[in-house]
């Protein structure tokens, strides 16, 4: 499915900007991102609302809202996909790209039938006949766990769980064997219990068929399961990436930092007092001039407030945008 | 609190199989939403009720607001049985029973600027106070959930997430009520904030003496703001702990698989974990399992279960509904 070549990228993004005009101000929902993504890759993008990474998403598909204005540049396997036309979006879209939302039920058609549903994609970009879409329908539903998978195929999405109709919607992402999975939320409408169940699904799948998978989540918690490498995202911007594990063990960025600690633990000593960042969040409409998270940074000082910090490298691997070089521990202005 | 001084003080809130059932359009079927659930929360004691969705959580809220009819149960709440009072007694409780809702801005009227909808309450309650004792009540709330005298004038629109969540603590302390209902406080709100407001809510809790009933499905949160914790599933209570016996000795098979499910922010060791802790998902409260609502989904569910209905009991430091605890350990 994806051919492998050592150390290409499947997916380049390149100081990629979404923003939308009107008639007084310029709002950057993305603001020049930089990130690659290596075949059979988990990378996970979190952010609070408001930090792109879902506008982020819709651009790497070429569905950006009406009126937002795409620069730079999303490199798809030797093509450029920002600017390109209707036909060669449409081509990616579905079949090379495809797509998890967080809501299920929106996802999904009230009217058809999950076989109708489930078979749409693949005859459309494969040209398979009926029976074929049917019998790959039925493999992966089998695949993304769903029992009866025959007996799914003529029913309604009304008539299935939330966890179900999730799972409906991750079988129909893979039923093209895209080489990209691009999951906004996947799990955040679920219980926490189906959510776990999803989680692992998620990771078994990408073992199995070795498609790359960008989650994006405002919970660190479905990070640490699931991502290889992680981009976090405040106003736009990246400030910090690096491989998971380095993230949870050595986060360099105050935001991270505060996002981390933030977290109540569910074992082990409880404090009085949550450590939490003050402040609001940010407005994009009118960010400071220098660091957009210089307002509520711990660490802030002068350069902060001038030019927004470049991401540069800490270490193999580890980028931060922040001119701090000090120890991190402190919290909230 | 010592044995005796707990005994002596009556709880702020007693509930007595309380029931919930709605009738299903169309039908003559009834959804169970809330069976049979009882407790109590002390005074000045935050009560967390902990589910997922279907679970009833929000329905005891509800019934106990009297926003829904309770088809059976009773509530003891200062010396009257809430789920009875009628007319004017009912609208004179209302005025020690105060809300806070999920979704901060759904919750405020947008016409109204922060001032008028945090004084509301006080033009209800208290029409004996002229406007500038109003006016000063106002400025004190304000303070205690950290909104400046500056943003009065403004408009509901004009705050983020949670800025109007203080705005709604703000409304329902002014009146300082007895009991306070937080259903889903802090989950809309974003990460950085939400421990603002849980920070928030445990001090002010502690300024007012105030009592809790704190609902919820975040594990973590329930964790750091709740003296004690009820775990419900499909509209039935499965365990009622201290937070310490919750979290370190969770008795109940659902109560543990809960746990186990919450991702772990820690990429070795959540990765070191195999397999799901808990599979399938909540059954339909049209048709709830017989015996035990749980045991569709329970690893060790025995004969037993499908027969018999468990009532809560106690088991080491926790009430649990569950035939096999003690063996379970």
């Amino acid at each position: 499915m994806n051919q492998k070549i050592a150390g290409s990228p499947l997916l380049t993004v390149r100081n990629l900007c979404v923003s939308y005009r009107s008639q007084a101000t310029t709002l950057r929902a993305v603001d020049g991102v930089t990130l690659e993504l290596s075949p059979g890759e988990f990378l996970g993008v979190v952010g609070e609302s408001g930090s792109g990474k879902t506008q982020l998403l819709l651009a790497m598909l070429g569905l950006s809202a009406p009126g937002a204005e795409v620069t730079g540049s999303i490199v798809f396997k030797g093509q450029e996909l920002v600017g390109a036309d209707r036909k060669t979006l449409s081509a990616c879209r579905g079949a090379r790209i495809a797509m998890i939302f967080q809501d299920p039920m929106t996802a999904l058609n009230p009217y058809l039938t999950i076989g109708t549903q489930l078979t749409e994609g693949v005859r459309h970009h494969q040209g398979l006949s009926r029976a074929a879409a049917r019998r790959k329908a039925i493999e992966l539903l089998d695949a993304v766990q769903i029992p009866e998978p025959q007996r799914r195929l003529a029913q309604h999405p009304h008539e299935l769980s939330g966890g179900m109709r999730q799972r409906i919607v991750i079988a129909m992402a893979l039923i093209c064997e895209p080489d990209i999975v691009l999951a906004d939320e996947p799990t955040t409408a679920l219980d926490v219990t189906v959510q776990a169940q999803i989680l692992t699904l998620l990771r078994d799948l990408r073992t199995r068929t070795r498609v790359a998978i960008v989650l994006v989540t405002h919970d660190l918690g479905v990070i640490a399961e699931v991502a290889d490498r992680v981009a976090v995202m405040y106003a736009g911007r990246v400030v910090e990436q690096s491989s998971a594990l380095q993230l949870f063990a050595h986060s360099r960025h105050p935001y991270t930092e505060g996002l981390r600690r933030s977290i109540v633990p569910l074992e082990g000593p409880l404090p009085e007092r949550l450590p939490s960042i003050g402040g609001n969040p940010p407005n994009l409409a009118a960010l400071p001039p220098g660091c957009a998270f210089a307002p509520r940074c711990a660490y802030a000082f002068e350069p902060c407030s001038s030019i927004p910090p470049p991401l540069t490298p800490v270490s193999p691997g580890h980028l931060k945008a922040c001119y701090y070089e000090g120890p991190l521990g402190r919290l909230g202005p | 609190m010592t044995e005796v001084a707990a005994n002596a003080v009556a709880p702020a809130l007693e509930v007595n199989d309380l029931a919930v059932r709605f009738a299903v359009p169309g039908t003559r079927q009834w959804l169970h939403a809330v069976d049979g659930v009882s407790f109590t929360v002390a005074r000045g004691e935050t009560l967390g009720v902990v589910g997922e969705s279907g679970s009833g959580k929000s329905t005891i809220a509800r019934a106990l607001l009297r926003l829904v009819p309770a088809t059976r149960g009773t509530a003891r709440f200062r010396g009257s049985d809430l789920l009875a009072l009628e007319g004017r007694t009912l609208r004179a409780m209302r005025e020690h029973l105060q809300i806070i809702f999920q979704d901060p801005l759904a919750s405020l009227d947008p016409r109204m600027s922060v001032g008028e909808i945090i004084e509301e309450p006080l033009r209800e309650f208290r029409p004996a106070l002229d406007r500038g004792a109003r006016r000063e009540a106002v400025r004190a709330i304000l303070g205690r959930v950290g909104l400046l005298p500056s943003q009065l004038n403004r408009y509901p629109h004009e705050f983020s997430g949670g800025q109007a969540q203080r705005i709604g603590i703000a409304r329902a302390l002014i009146l300082q009520p007895a009991l306070l209902v937080c259903d889903e406080p802090i989950s809309a709100l974003d990460v950085s904030i939400k421990s603002q407001i849980a920070n928030l809510l445990k001090d002010l809790q502690q300024a007012f003496d105030l009592s809790l009933l704190f609902i919820a499905h975040d594990l973590a949160a329930v964790r750091f703001s709740c003296d004690r914790i009820l775990v419900l599933y499909l509209g039935r209570v499965m365990e009622i702990a201290s937070r310490k016996a919750l979290f370190d000795t969770p008795r109940h098979p659902y109560t543990r698989a809960l746990l186990q499910s919450v991702p772990i922010p820690d990429p070795l060791r959540a990765r070191a974990r195999s397999g799901v802790p808990l599979g399938g998902e909540i059954p339909s409260p049209l048709t709830p399992p017989s015996g035990c609502v749980f045991r569709t989904r329970c690893p060790f569910a025995a004969p037993r279960c499908a027969a018999e209905i468990p009532h809560l009991r106690n088991v080491g430091d926790s009430q649990v509904a569950c035939h096999r605890a003690e063996e379970l350990g």
